[in-house]
């Protein structure tokens, strides 16, 4: 199979998981400390690639079809999770996520705490904030760099897309300074519950022994039913919505 | 005690999620798609994206009636 879908679903699905990261890291860095910011950072990120260098290599030493059975299950679900996220936010029946309230949320918090130095860091809340936002929205990525990866035997392919989001998301914080709000993060969060709904049923069939008609060449008529039928369900729903005359939530200032 | 259960919280909610019952349809479109190929000799490579079409919609509308 082509490296190419691998490669692009990890760079959107760490794309904005890294935006939500960076909000919380400029909040941090901005308002308190830069160094204390980029230890944090850099902790995390060595955490996350440890996790990836150990697990990844480990799970393609199972034979292929009890992998793909475990990881399709997984990844369906997993996928099915961030779509049902998209769709309700699509629909106007959860409110959209908004980096900018995410991000005044955190400065207010970061104004408040005490400066404190803890284990050599001269700023341990600016540290712990930017350890725990990084690891949490970075152990999403992994999941999916992981699985997906060793589901196609290429992990290194998946690194090369989670690799290039960071990159790409992180110069345009440095080029912005400011939190990443203009990110359409609802649509690519469905792109990528597409991608791994459909990569998740390709390969968890597959592993329960069925057999697809022409292949790898199925996931082009599965990716866009899948699209089909969750793009279907947010004309449904905003239908529903309509009917019962419900007003649209306010946009979200807690993260998630 | 607590930190054992806080963990096995929080990877719950990471894998399954809000709703488990996709997961378990997920999971019930799985095991019905391989009785099928190895006990009855099905290629049942359908069943799987019908499972998870209807485990979205089943979801939605439980998160939606009524609001």
């Amino acid at each position: 199979m082509n490296a190419l879908p691998l490669i692009l679903t990890v760079f959107v699905a760490c794309a904005v998981e890294a935006v939500e990261a960076l909000t919380i890291v400029l909040a941090a860095g901005l308002t308190r400390e830069w160094r204390s910011t980029f230890q944090g950072m850099a902790a995390a990120l060595a955490v996350l690639a440890a996790v990836t260098a150990a697990a990844g290599p480990a799970l393609t030493l199972l034979p292929l079809s009890a992998l793909r059975l475990v990881v399709g299950a997984l990844l369906a679900i997993f996928g099915l999770q961030w779509l049902r996220k998209a769709v309700l936010r699509a629909s106007g029946y959860k409110a959209l996520h908004d980096e900018a309230s995410a991000y005044l949320r955190e400065v207010a918090a970061a104004e408040a705490a005490p400066a404190q130095a803890r284990r050599g860091v001269r700023d341990w809340y600016s540290f712990t904030l930017a350890f725990k936002g990084v690891l949490l929205e970075g152990l999403e990525v992994v999941f999916i760099v992981i699985t997906f990866g060793a589901s196609q035997r290429d992990v290194g392919a998946a690194v090369i897309g989670a690799a290039a989001a960071v990159v790409v998301v992180t110069l345009t914080g440095i080029a912005v300074r400011a939190p990443l709000a203009k990110v359409p993060e609802n649509w690519m969060k469905f792109a990528v519950g597409v991608m791994l709904t459909s990569f998740g049923t390709f390969w968890g069939a597959e592993g329960a022994g069925a057999a697809w008609p022409g292949n790898d060449a199925a996931l082009l008529a599965l990716v866009p039913l899948v699209a089909a039928a969750s793009a279907g369900c947010i004309f449904w729903l905003r239908s529903r919505k309509a009917a019962a005359g419900t007003p649209a939530p306010e946009k979200e200032i807690v993260r998630s | 005690m607590n930190r054992i259960k806080a963990f096995g919280a929080f990877w719950y909610d990471f894998v399954v999620g809000d709703d488990w019952q996709v997961a378990a349809l997920v999971v019930a479109g799985l095991a019905l798609t391989a009785v099928l190929v190895r006990a009855v000799g099905v290629d049942s490579w359908w069943l799987l994206p019908l499972f998870v079409v209807a485990a979205l919609g089943w979801s939605l509308h439980r998160a939606t009636a009524g609001r």
